[in-house]
C-alpha cells in the first residue's frame, strides 16, 4: 500500500492495516481489496457501480469497513452501496472518503448509501470525509444517505467532514417504523472558500419512533454552510433537532430547521444557534496558560469532537 | 510576592469618566492568604481581573516577584504561576471535566488525581469526569469544577472570585477545608474575594475595598471585628 493511501485510510477510517472482518476498499473508482465473512457478504451490484452488503440476521459484534480513496485528479466516481441488515443483527459500519488531489482537475466522489435495517437490528455507522492535496483541482463529495428502519431497529450515524472538502451537498433521508430510534450526529468544518449544504428529512411513521439529530459545525474564512434538517411526525413519536454553529472570519451560515406534525401525539422540538466563540471561553483557557490561537483550536476541536 | 502600586481603573460611562479603582496599593507576601471583601460594586472583581490581566489598569503598576507584569498578557501571567477562578465560569461544548482538569494541570491527569481535586470541592469523580462542561451542569456544579481547575494547576498565586456563590452548605464545608489545607502548606499565595465570614476567618489578612479604594487592610484579628461592628451599625458596607 502506498504511503498516501495508508495516510488517507488512517484519517478517514482509523485504519492502520487491512481491517479485521468484512471490508471493501475502493480506490480511484475501482475495487482495491475486499473480504466477506461468514455473516457479512459483500458483492458487486449487477446493474450499476457499487456493492451490496448483506448482514445475516443475528450477526453480533462484527464490523464492515468500506473506505473510498481518490488519489488522482479528474476522477468522477459515482457509487451505489446498499446495506441489508438482517433482523437482530448488531454491527459497526465504517465508511468514509478521502481525496488527495494534487492536480488541477476536479475530483468527485458521490456515494449513494441505502440502509435497510431489519426488525430489532442495531447499527452504528461512522463516515468521515476529508480532502487534501497541493493542486488547484476541487475536492467534491456529494453523499446521499437513505435509511429505512424496520420496527424497533436502532441506528446511530456519525457523519464527519474534517477539512479540505471544497464543495459538498449532503442529502439524508430516513423513514422510521414503530419503535425505531435514529441518532444522527453531523460534524462539519469548512474553511477558505468551501461550500457545504446539508439537507435532512426524517419521517417518523410508526408508533413511538424517535429521533435525535445533532448538527455541529464550524465555518471559517469565506466559507458557506447551509443546514436544512426537517423532522416530520406522522404518528405518536418524539424528535429533537439541534443545529449549533460557530462562525468565524467572513463565513456565512444559514440554519433552517423545520419540524412538522401530522399526528396529535407527535412531539417534535428544534433548536438552532449560530455564534462566534464566546470570549469568556478564550479568556478561561488563556488563564490556564494557552495563547488565544491555542485556546481557539481547543474550543473548536472539542466542539467538533 | 505580589505588589499593586497605585493601581487605577477608569471607564467611560456614557461620556462620563467613572472611577472603578482609585490608587489601590496592596502587597501580598508569599504563602499568604488574603480575603478581599467589601460592598457590591466596590471594585473587588475588577481588581482580581487586573491582577490576572483580563483588564488593563489605566494607572499604576503590578509587580510579581519583582517583575513588572502590568503590560503582560493573560497567558504570560498564567505561565508565571498566577491562576484565576471565574465568578461566572464559561461553559464548553464537547470539553469534558477530565479534559478541563488536564488542561489546567498542563498534562493528562490520571483518574485518581482528578478524583482528589473533585472531592476537594465536594464532587464525586465517577459522576463527573466524563461529563461535558456544558449547559447541563448546574450553576453550583460548574462553579465547583472551576475551583477544582485552579487547584489542579501548580500556581504560586491563586485568585478566587466569590468561590462560595451558588454552592450548597455541604460542598461549602469541603471547600473551607480545602482552602485551609492549601493555606497550611504555605507554598501558595491566595486571594479570595468573598463575603463569607467563614472564609474570612481562615485567612491571614483581610482587605476591605469600597468605592474603588482600600479602606482597611490588616490581620484577620484586626479587621474582622471592625467589619462586624461596622455591619452592625448600619454602615457603608451594606
Amino acid at each position: 500500500m502506498q504511503k498516501v493511501d495508508s495516510h488517507m485510510l488512517q484519517t478517514i477510517a482509523d485504519l492502520h492495516e487491512v481491517p479485521q472482518g468484512a471490508y471493501n476498499i475502493r480506490k480511484n473508482g475501482e475495487s482495491a481489496g475486499r473480504a466477506s465473512t461468514e455473516n457479512i457478504i459483500i458483492e458487486n451490484k449487477k446493474d450499476k457501480p457499487g456493492i451490496d452488503i448483506t448482514v445475516k440476521p443475528n450477526t453480533k459484534n462484527e464490523s464492515v469497513h468500506i473506505p473510498v480513496i481518490i488519489t488522482e485528479t479528474g476522477v468522477d466516481d459515482l457509487v451505489y452501496n446498499d446495506f441489508y441488515i438482517g433482523e437482530n443483527a448488531d454491527v459497526l459500519i465504517v465508511a468514509g472518503c478521502g481525496i488527495h488531489n494534487s492536480g488541477d482537475k476536479k475530483s468527485e466522489h458521490d456515494g449513494i448509501h441505502r440502509f435497510h435495517i431489519g426488525k430489532n437490528a442495531r447499527i452504528k455507522y461512522v463516515e468521515k470525509h476529508y480532502g487534501e492535496g497541493t493542486g488547484t483541482g476541487e475536492n467534491v463529495l456529494n453523499p446521499v444517505t437513505e435509511i429505512f428502519m424496520d420496527e424497533n431497529s436502532y441506528c446511530e450515524m456519525e457523519m464527519v467532514q474534517i477539512e479540505g472538502v471544497d464543495s459538498t451537498k449532503r442529502n439524508t433521508v430516513a423513514k422510521l417504523q414503530a419503535g425505531a430510534h435514529l441518532l444522527i450526529l453531523e460534524k462539519l468544518m469548512t474553511h477558505d472558500n468551501q461550500v457545504a449544504h446539508s439537507d435532512m428529512t426524517i419521517e417518523l411513521n410508526g408508533l413511538d419512533a424517535s429521533s435525535q439529530i445533532i448538527s455541529r459545525s464550524v465555518a471559517k474564512d469565506n466559507s458557506e454552510q447551509v443546514f436544512y434538517p426537517k423532522a416530520v411526525g406522522n404518528a405518536k413519536c418524539r424528535a429533537h433537532v439541534q443545529c449549533d454553529s460557530i462562525i468565524m472570519g467572513d463565513a456565512h451560515i444559514r440554519s433552517i430547521p423545520e419540524i412538522a406534525a401530522n399526528h396529535c401525539d407527535a412531539n417534535i422540538v428544534h433548536e438552532a444557534a449560530i455564534g462566534k466563540i464566546n470570549n469568556d471561553q478564550l479568556l478561561k483557557l488563556q488563564t490556564l496558560g494557552k495563547t488565544e490561537e491555542e485556546a481557539e483550536e481547543i474550543i473548536i476541536n472539542c466542539f467538533l469532537r | 510576592m505580589l505588589e499593586l502600586v497605585n493601581v487605577s481603573f477608569k471607564v467611560n460611562d456614557d461620556g462620563e469618566k467613572k472611577e472603578i479603582l482609585n490608587d489601590v496599593s496592596l502587597t501580598l507576601h508569599d504563602g499568604k492568604f488574603l480575603v478581599i471583601t467589601g460592598p457590591n460594586g466596590g471594585g473587588k472583581s475588577t481588581l482580581a481581573k487586573i491582577i490576572m490581566g483580563i483588564e488593563k489598569p489605566t494607572g499604576g503598576k503590578i509587580l510579581w516577584n519583582g517583575t513588572d507584569i502590568t503590560n503582560m498578557s493573560i497567558t504570560e501571567r498564567a505561565n508565571l504561576g498566577i491562576g484565576y477562578a471565574f465568578q461566572q465560569p464559561p461553559r464548553f461544548k464537547g470539553l469534558t471535566v477530565r479534559d478541563l482538569l488536564s488542561l489546567s494541570h498542563g498534562s493528562t491527569l490520571p483518574e485518581d488525581q482528578c478524583c482528589t481535586y473533585l472531592t476537594n470541592v465536594g464532587l464525586c469523580s465517577k459522576d463527573y469526569l466524563n461529563r461535558e462542561v456544558d449547559a447541563t451542569l448546574s450553576g453550583g456544579e460548574i462553579k465547583r469544577i472551576e475551583i477544582a481547575t485552579i487547584m489542579a494547576r501548580n500556581v504560586q498565586l491563586a485568585i478566587y472570585d466569590e468561590p462560595e456563590a451558588g454552592i450548597d452548605l455541604w460542598s461549602f464545608n469541603m471547600l473551607i477545608e480545602s482552602f485551609k489545607n492549601i493555606s497550611a502548606k504555605n507554598n501558595q499565595s491566595m486571594i479570595i474575594i468573598s463575603h463569607q465570614e467563614r472564609i474570612m476567618k481562615i485567612a491571614d489578612e483581610i482587605a476591605i475595598i469600597a468605592n474603588g479604594t482600600v479602606s482597611k487592610k490588616g490581620s484577620v484579628d484586626e479587621v474582622f471585628p471592625l467589619l462586624m461592628s461596622e455591619f452592625n451599625s448600619a454602615c457603608n458596607f451594606r
